[in-house]
C-alpha cells in the first residue's frame, strides 16, 4: 500500500463542494474574510470549472422573481412554491432564497453570462419564474468569479471529502483524500459550510446498462451533503420531499423550455392529452388541485394514472 | 450515452502537464493508460454525456456515442468551443449537416469581477449580501414584518 502523505490545512471558513452553491458562498465569504483578515478555503472533488450539477451548462435560469421591475412580489413566489410542493415546504427558507436570487442573476450577467433579451432590453422569460440564457459556460463563469474571489491557492481540486472532524458536538473541519496523489487531507476550520449536492440513484433507474447515467441529476451527486451533515449533527429539513422528475421517452434533460417556452403538449401511450382528459382527478386534490400552475406532483399523477 | 476516445487521434496529452479529459471530467471517469498513452472512459454507464471531455480535448479525439436503442447509427453531435462562442455540428445519418453557433459569454475570459461592479454594502449584520441592495436593483432587501 502506498505511503500516504498527510497534509494539514488550517483555515477559518471551509467550504466543502465546488458547485454553484459553493462558488456563490465563496464569492460572498471572500469579501467579508478579506475585510477581517480571515481565510476561506474551498474543496472540490472535481475541477471547479466544470463541477457539480451545472457542469454541462444550462439553457435556462429556473428562478428569477423580478422584484425590481415589480413583475412579482415575494409573497407571489412563496405561494407558488408552497402550492407546487402541495404545502410541504419551509416558507422562511423559500423566502430567504428568493429575496437574494435576483441579485445572483444580475451578478451572473455582469460576470459574463449571456441572458436573452427582447427588443426592449428586458429579460426573455421561459415561464413566469424562468429566464432563457446561452448557458454553455454557465458554470465556468460562476467558477471564475469564485476563483477570482478566494484565489486558486485556496481551492483544492480533486480532493474527496469523506467526513467531518468533530470536537464534541461541534464540526471543526473535514477529512478527505486526493484522488490524484497519494495524499490524505485534514482541513481544520472554525466554521464549515457544506454544499456537496443532493443524491441521485436513490431509486434504481428503469434504464439499464449504459443507460444508468441517463439521469436528470448528475450521476456524481452521491449524497455527500446528507451523509456529512448527518455525521456532523446538523438539523436537516424538508427531507420528506422527494423530487422524482418524470422524463419522456428517449430523453432525460430538463423539459422546462419544451413546455413553457415552446408550449409543447405531452400525450400518454394512449395518445391522450392527459392534462385535459384526466383533469377531473384534480378535484380529489383540493386545495392544491385547483391552483395554477398545476403542482408538479399532480401533473405527474395525471400522466401515470 | 457515453463518451469514447478514438485511439488513433489521442496522444495522451503528452505535451501537456496533465491529460485534459482526465482533468475536466466531473465524474472522474477519464483515465490515461500510461503504457499506451491513450485515455479512455473507464465507467461508461456512469457517464452523463456532459461533453466536457469532448470540448476540452486538444486533438478532437473524444466523441459521444448515441444510445444504440434510439439514436440512429452514424449520427453525431460535435461541439467546437472557442473563448466566446460554441459551434455545434449535427450530422444526420443521411449525411446532411446542421450547424448552430451560440455565444457563451459576454466578458473576456478570466475577468469576472466578484462584486460585479455594484456598490458594496458594509453592513455585516443586516440581511443584505455585500453587493446588495444595488445588485438586486432595490432600495433595500425585503424582510419578514
Amino acid at each position: 500500500m502506498a505511503n500516504f502523505e498527510t497534509v494539514e490545512v488550517t483555515t477559518d471558513l471551509l467550504i466543502v463542494g465546488g458547485g454553484m452553491a459553493a462558488c456563490g458562498a465563496a464569492v460572498e465569504a471572500a469579501h467579508w474574510a478579506k475585510k477581517n483578515g480571515l481565510k476561506v478555503t474551498m474543496v472540490d472533488k472535481a475541477a471547479v470549472d466544470r463541477s457539480g450539477a451545472v457542469a454541462m451548462g444550462l439553457s435556462a435560469i429556473n428562478q428569477y422573481v423580478g422584484l425590481k421591475d415589480g413583475q412579482n412580489t415575494m409573497e407571489d413566489y412563496v405561494n407558488y412554491v408552497r402550492n407546487d410542493l402541495m404545502g410541504i415546504t419551509r416558507e422562511d427558507l423559500v423566502y430567504n432564497i428568493a429575496r437574494h436570487v435576483d441579485s445572483s442573476v444580475h451578478l451572473f450577467e455582469k460576470w459574463g453570462l449571456p441572458i436573452w433579451k427582447d427588443e426592449n432590453g428586458a429579460y426573455v422569460h421561459e415561464g413566469r419564474w424562468q429566464l432563457m440564457i446561452n448557458g454553455e459556460s454557465y458554470k465556468v463563469i460562476i467558477a471564475e468569479a469564485a476563483k477570482n474571489a478566494v484565489g486558486m491557492d485556496n481551492i483544492y481540486e480533486r480532493v474527496f471529502i469523506v467526513g467531518p472532524i468533530m470536537d464534541g458536538d461541534r464540526c471543526v473541519g473535514a477529512v478527505g483524500f486526493s484522488v490524484r496523489e497519494e495524499k490524505f487531507y485534514i482541513f481544520k476550520a472554525k466554521a464549515t459550510l457544506v454544499a456537496m449536492g443532493g443524491a441521485v440513484h436513490v431509486f434504481k433507474p428503469r434504464s439499464s446498462g449504459e443507460g444508468l447515467g441517463r439521469a436528470w441529476y448528475p450521476p456524481w451527486n452521491s449524497g455527500s451533503s446528507a451523509y456529512f451533515t448527518l455525521k456532523a449533527g446538523a438539523e436537516m429539513t424538508c427531507q420528506e420531499v422527494r423530487f422524482i422528475p418524470v422524463r419522456f421517452k428517449d430523453a432525460y434533460g430538463p423539459v422546462g423550455a419544451w413546455f413553457l417556452l415552446f408550449k409543447a403538449r405531452a400525450t400518454n401511450g394512449l395518445g391522450e392529452s392527459y392534462m385535459e382528459t384526466r383533469r377531473p382527478e384534480l378535484n380529489n386534490w383540493e386545495p392544491y388541485g385547483k391552483v395554477k400552475p398545476v403542482p408538479a406532483n399532480l401533473r405527474n399523477w395525471l400522466m401515470r394514472r | 450515452m457515453p463518451s469514447y476516445v478514438i485511439p488513433d487521434k489521442c496522444d495522451g496529452c503528452k505535451a501537456l502537464d496533465k491529460t485534459a479529459c482526465q482533468f475536466i471530467c466531473p465524474n472522474d471517469l477519464m483515465v490515461l493508460d500510461k503504457d499506451k498513452m491513450k485515455a479512455y472512459n473507464c465507467e461508461p454507464e456512469m457517464c452523463w454525456e456532459c461533453y466536457n471531455c469532448v470540448k476540452i480535448c486538444p486533438t478532437q479525439a473524444v466523441e459521444v456515442r448515441g444510445y444504440a436503442d434510439f439514436v440512429p447509427l452514424g449520427a453525431a453531435v460535435t461541439p467546437m468551443r472557442s473563448t466566446d462562442s460554441i459551434m455545434w455540428t449535427v450530422k444526420f445519418r443521411n449525411g446532411s449537416l446542421k450547424r448552430f453557433k451560440f455565444p457563451i459569454r459576454t466578458t473576456p475570459e478570466g475577468e469576472a469581477k466578484p462584486d460585479g461592479g455594484f456598490a458594496i454594502t458594509d453592513d455585516f449584520d443586516g440581511p443584505a449580501l455585500y453587493s446588495e441592495p444595488e445588485a438586486a436593483g432595490l432600495e433595500k432587501i425585503p424582510s419578514f414584518k
